[in-house]
């Protein structure tokens, strides 16, 4: 079963990012958004982490939340797949179920 | 497809209702059905006809309202989320003997059961929350 994991915290505030790539299975697939879409961020404590669980997951990001918090595109770790609204909802029909990590 | 969204904060506090309304927008607009937005803890806060944000600010309440009007939602307020925080309609407000009630128009004010029905009878549950 394909699930889609919405993060929503920024990695140095909360530690649901972390908790989320402990637990999810293999295949599924995590949306950064609002202060989550910190963790997208190239050159940060938490980068590393996020690249190296790329193997694991698909990930996506955002783009509306970036701008929002001035923040660029540009600036966002390869292979992170930036969506807008209809890319969130898009991927949440795609996936058999969604789990908020809040 | 039939989505289900729950909102679990206020608005004006972090993002969570700002979010779940442009979910819900680019939703409708994609042709998706939204069954039921359930309103929880500090989210029923969202269901308050008495905020004034400044002019030049959003009003999430009267976005939550204008989009139930115009696409016919079902804005469900948790009631006793709803009652501990005072947003009570007419007949919470003469049950409960208070003088007054603050529900915006296209909310309504009902139980958990609403939640899970929107659990049951949507293909997804979507949650914005703190």
């Amino acid at each position: 079963m394909a699930i889609l994991h919405t993060v929503n915290k920024s990695p140095f505030e909360r530690n649901a990012l972390e908790s989320c790539l402990r637990l999810a299975k293999a295949g599924s697939s995590v949306l950064l958004f609002e202060d989550g879409v910190i963790g997208a961020m190239r050159n940060t404590r938490f980068s590393e982490k996020v690249a190296q669980a790329m193997d694991d997951y698909s990930f996506y990001v955002l783009g509306p939340d970036i701008q929002a918090r001035g923040l660029d595109n540009d600036k966002v770790i390869d292979g992170i797949q930036v969506v807008d609204y209809n890319g969130f909802v898009d991927l949440t029909t795609e996936h058999d179920t969604v789990q908020s990590w809040l | 497809m039939k989505f289900g969204i729950v909102v679990n904060e206020g608005p004006y506090t972090h993002q969570s209702s700002d979010s779940a309304l442009q979910f819900v927008k680019a939703a409708l607009q994609k042709g998706h059905e939204i069954f039921r937005v359930f309103f929880y803890h500090d989210g029923v806060n969202n269901g308050t006809s008495l905020g004034v944000p400044p002019q030049d600010d959003r009003n999430l309440t009267l976005e939550w309202s204008g989009l139930a009007e115009k696409h016919g939602l079902d804005l469900v307020v948790c009631v006793a989320a709803a009652q501990r925080r005072g947003i009570l309609d007419e007949d919470e407000m003469g049950r409960h003997g208070k003088s007054a009630n603050n529900l915006a128009p296209g909310f309504r004010i009902s139980g958990l059961g609403q939640l899970i029905e929107s659990g049951i009878q949507s293909d997804r549950l979507v949650t914005f929350g703190d």
